[in-house]
C-alpha cells in the first residue's frame, strides 16, 4: 500500500516550522505536539488532503490521537499526538474538516477525551440514557459492564418559522432496513433540514474485538455491517496480517478481491432495483433481485456462504475454488453483465423514472471536498478518488479499476457510477480469474510474539474502510479501530435531502445506502 | 416495448416452496389452509431491526424476490407494528434500541407472534451481551419461535416461518 503522503506531509510541515517526529515503525507515522495538532489541520487542509480517519487509543495511562490523511496523488499518511494526561483534552479540527465533528464526538463518547473548541458537544453513540461518566473504550471499563439507565434528552436542532413543522421518522423505518432517526424540519413538502440520530445499533463492536486473538476478531470484523462483508473481512484481515507480519499467498490475494468485485456486483445490482423501486418502478427491482439471487445462490455453492461472510480469515481465504469453479464465475459474471447493460439500456429511455432521479437530492462538489464523500456518492461529484487505486493495494496495483467518475451528485449520477461500476467489476473479475496464480490460499496465521501495528484501507462497494489494528503480545487484539464509510458519507445525505420533498427522501436515502450498523459500531 | 421484451424472455421464474419435497409441500398445504382460517388468508408481518448487521435483513429482502415470492402464501410485510400479526426481530437487542423494540411490540395489536432471526437474536451471536447489547431478544421480549443461522437463508426462513404457524394451528 502507498505511503507516499508520508514524506510529502513531513517535508510540507517542516516547512511551515511544525516539529514532526518521524515514529516509523511498522508503519510510517508522524508524531506531532498537541500544541500544534490544528496547525497540522489546517496546513493538510490547505495542500488539499483528505482527512481519512481519527481515532483515539489508551496506551498505559495516557492517550493519543491519530488521524489519516490521503491525496490521490500520493496515497495515505498517519500522524498522531500524545495528549497531557492531566486534561485529557485535544483540539478539535472541525474547523478544517466537517468529517472530524462527528469521529471526534465519538472519541468522547467512547474515551471521555474532550475535542477542545468543538460546535457540537452533544453525545452521539451515547444516547441520553447512558451515564455521562461511562466511557466504553477506556482499559478500566469492563466489557460486561451492566449500565444504569438514566433520565436525559437529546436536544434537536429546531426551526421557529410561520409553516416550519417537524417530522420524527424512525428509529424503526417503513421497511426491511436499519433503524435510526431522521428528524425532517420541513415546510410544506420540502425538506429545509434533515438531522441524523444514529448510534441504535451501537453493539460495542471495537470492545469486543480487545483481547480477542485474531481468528476470532476475524469473525467480528464480518460482522460489522454484512452487505460489506467481504470488505470488513478483508480490511481487517490485511491490518492484522500487516501487524504480525504475514504475507499471504498470491492466488489468496487474487481472489479476494474476486470475492470483493462479486460484493460490488451483487450490491450495486440490489439496490439499483431497490432504488427504481422507491420511485415505484417494481420491474426493474424485481429483475435486479433475481439476478442477486442468483450471484448469492452460487456463492453459496462455491463458496458455502450466499453473503460470502467469513470466506476471508487470516492467512488467506477459508477455501479455494477449482477450475470448475472458475468457469462458473466467468460465465456468471459475463451474463450478469451483459443483462445490466441491458437494463441499463431499458433504464435510460424510460422517462417516468429518469423524471425521478435527475436533479433530486443534489450534493454540491465543493460540500463533497468538504465532507471528503466516499465511494460511488464522491465519484458522482467529480471526487476522483478509488482505494483500490490510490492506495494501489495489491492485486490492483497490477489491476488498477478504471474508474467512472462524474458531475451532477443527484440520484441519477450516483446510479449512473452503480451501473458504469457494474461493468468494471466484471471486467476485474474476468482478468483476475483469467490470471490467477496456482498454489494455496492460506497460510497458517501465527500469532506474533512481539506487539505490531497494521493499517489497512479496502475500496469496498460503498467505498474506502479503513482498519487500524494494534496487538498486544502474543497476538491479542489491544485495539481494533474501524471505520466504514458510512461515517462521512451519512454527512452527505443531510445536505442532498434539503429541498427534497419529504416522499423523495426514501429514494434518496437508497441513492447513499449509507450503513447503520458500519457506521454505530 | 423492451420492458415487455424482457418480462416474456425472463418467463416465471417463481419456484416451489424450497426443494419441492413431500414434507414442505404438506406444510406449504397446512400453513395456507391455516393462514386462511386464522388470519383470514393475510399474515401481516412487521420486521425489526434491534442491531443486526444487516445480513439479517438481506436475507428477508431476498423472501421477496421473484424466486421465493413469499406474498404467494399469503404472508406480506407491512410498514406499521398496527397493522401486524408477527414481529421478526433481527440483532442482538443493542442498548440503543430496547426501547424502541419494546414500543413497537406495545403497538401491536394481540394476540402477537415474536419470531427471533438469526443467530444474534437467539442467543447475542458474535456480540454476547455487553455494556451496549442486551444479546438475545428473548432477553428484553418474549419470543415465540427462533429461527437460526448467521443469517438464516431464505431457504431456512421459509421453513421457520411455516414450522412457527404451523406450530400455532
Amino acid at each position: 500500500m502507498r505511503f507516499t503522503l508520508h514524506a510529502h506531509l513531513h517535508t510540507l510541515l517542516t516547512q511551515a516550522g511544525i516539529a514532526a517526529h518521524d515514529h516509523s515503525t511498522q508503519l510510517p507515522c508522524l508524531d506531532i505536539a498537541v500544541a500544534q495538532w490544528t496547525a497540522t489541520a489546517k496546513l493538510a487542509s490547505e495542500a488539499k488532503l483528505r482527512l481519512v480517519a481519527l481515532w483515539a487509543e489508551q496506551e498505559g495511562d495516557g492517550y493519543t490521537v491519530h488521524a489519516a490523511f490521503a491525496h490521490k496523488d500520493h496515497g495515505y499518511a498517519l500522524t498522531r499526538t500524545t495528549l497531557d494526561a492531566a486534561t485529557g483534552e485535544f483540539p478539535s479540527i472541525t474547523t478544517y474538516y466537517v468529517a472530524a465533528a462527528r469521529m471526534e464526538r465519538v472519541i468522547h463518547d467512547l474515551f471521555g477525551l474532550i475535542p477542545g473548541g468543538h460546535p457540537d458537544t452533544r453525545p452521539w453513540l451515547k444516547h441520553e440514557h447512558w451515564p455521562q461518566n461511562a466511557f466504553p473504550l477506556r482499559k478500566t471499563f469492563a466489557a460486561a459492564t451492566a449500565l444504569p439507565r438514566v433520565d436525559g434528552r437529546y436536544p434537536f436542532i429546531e426551526a421557529e418559522g410561520d409553516g416550519v413543522y417537524e417530522i420524527p421518522v424512525g428509529p424503526v423505518h417503513a421497511g426491511i432496513i436499519e433503524p435510526g432517526h431522521f428528524r425532517f424540519l420541513a415546510v410544506g413538502e420540502l425538506i429545509l433540514n434533515l438531522e441524523e440520530r444514529l448510534g441504535y445499533v451501537h453493539k460495542g463492536i471495537e470492545k469486543a474485538m480487545e483481547g480477542r486473538d485474531v481468528p476470532a476478531g476475524a469473525r467480528l470484523a464480518a460482522r460489522v455491517s454484512g452487505d460489506a462483508t467481504v470488505a470488513h473481512s478483508w480490511a481487517y484481515c490485511q491490518a492484522a496480517e500487516q501487524a504480525a507480519g504475514i504475507a499471504i499467498p498470491r492466488r489468496a490475494v487474487a481472489l479476494r478481491a474476486v470475492l470483493c468485485e462479486r460484493e460490488r456486483l451483487a450490491n450495486h445490482i440490489g439496490d439499483i432495483g431497490a432504488i427504481c423501486n422507491d420511485a415505484a418502478w417494481s420491474f426493474m427491482h424485481m429483475q435486479c433481485q433475481r439476478l442477486r439471487e442468483d450471484l448469492a445462490r452460487t456463492h453459496q455453492r462455491l463458496f458455502g456462504h450466499r453473503l460470502l461472510m467469513d470466506c476471508i480469515q487470516a492467512g488467506g481465504l477459508a477455501r479455494d475454488v477449482d477450475d470448475d469453479g472458475i468457469r462458473q464465475l466467468l460465465t456468471q459474471t459475463r451474463a450478469v453483465a451483459a443483462e445490466m447493460r441491458e437494463l441499463y439500456d431499458t433504464y435510460e429511455n424510460h422517462t417516468p423514472i429518469r423524471e425521478r432521479v435527475i436533479d433530486s437530492g443534489k450534493v454540491t462538489a465543493a460540500d463533497a471536498v468538504d465532507i471528503g464523500l466516499l465511494g460511488y456518492v464522491g465519484r458522482s461529484v467529480e471526487q476522483d478518488s478509488d482505494a483500490r487505486r490510490d492506495a494501489a493495494y495489491a492485486p490492483y496495483d497490477r489491476h488498477p479499476p478504471q474508474l467512472a467518475v462524474c458531475r451532477g451528485g443527484d440520484v441519477a449520477a450516483r446510479l449512473w457510477v452503480r451501473f458504469a461500476e457494474i461493468q468494471d467489476s466484471a471486467r476485474l473479475i474476468e482478468t483476475l480469474l483469467l490470471d490467477l496464480p496456482d498454489g494455496a490460499v492460506q497460510t497458517a496465521w501465527q500469532a506474533p510474539r512481539d506487539t505490531g501495528c497494521g493499517f489497512a484501507v479496502i475500496e469496498s462497494w460503498r467505498g474506502e474502510i479503513v482498519t487500524w489494528v494494534r496487538l498486544a503480545t502474543h497476538g491479542a487484539i489491544d485495539r481494533c479501530y474501524i471505520r466504514d464509510p458510512s461515517m462521512i458519507n451519512w454527512l452527505g445525505l443531510e445536505l442532498a435531502a434539503r429541498e427534497v420533498p419529504v416522499p423523495d427522501f426514501p429514494l434518496n436515502n437508497k441513492s447513499f445506502n449509507c450503513s447503520y450498523s458500519g457506521h454505530d459500531l | 416495448m423492451k420492458i415487455f421484451r424482457k418480462i416474456l424472455r425472463t418467463g416465471v421464474i417463481t419456484e416451489p416452496p424450497a426443494r419441492p419435497d413431500a414434507e414442505i409441500e404438506d406444510l406449504g398445504k397446512q400453513i395456507s389452509t391455516m393462514i386462511q382460517r386464522r388470519y383470514r388468508g393475510s399474515l401481516a408481518i412487521r420486521m425489526v431491526d434491534a442491531g443486526s448487521c444487516n445480513a439479517c435483513e438481506l436475507e428477508i429482502h431476498a423472501l421477496n424476490n421473484p424466486y421465493y415470492d413469499l406474498e404467494r402464501f399469503g404472508i406480506h410485510f407491512v410498514a406499521s407494528p398496527r397493522h401486524a400479526d408477527m414481529l421478526l426481530v433481527t440483532g442482538p437487542v443493542t442498548r440503543n434500541m430496547e426501547t424502541a423494540l419494546k414500543m413497537t411490540l406495545a403497538a401491536v395489536a394481540e394476540p402477537t407472534l415474536v419470531v427471533a432471526v438469526g443467530d444474534c437474536a437467539a442467543c447475542g451471536g458474535e456480540f454476547g451481551e455487553s455494556y451496549a447489547s442486551l444479546g438475545a431478544v428473548n432477553n428484553v421480549i418474549p419470543v415465540d419461535a427462533v429461527i437460526r443461522g448467521c443469517p438464516p437463508t431464505p431457504l431456512s426462513l421459509l421453513h421457520g416461518l411455516l414450522a412457527v404457524l404451523g406450530r400455532q394451528s
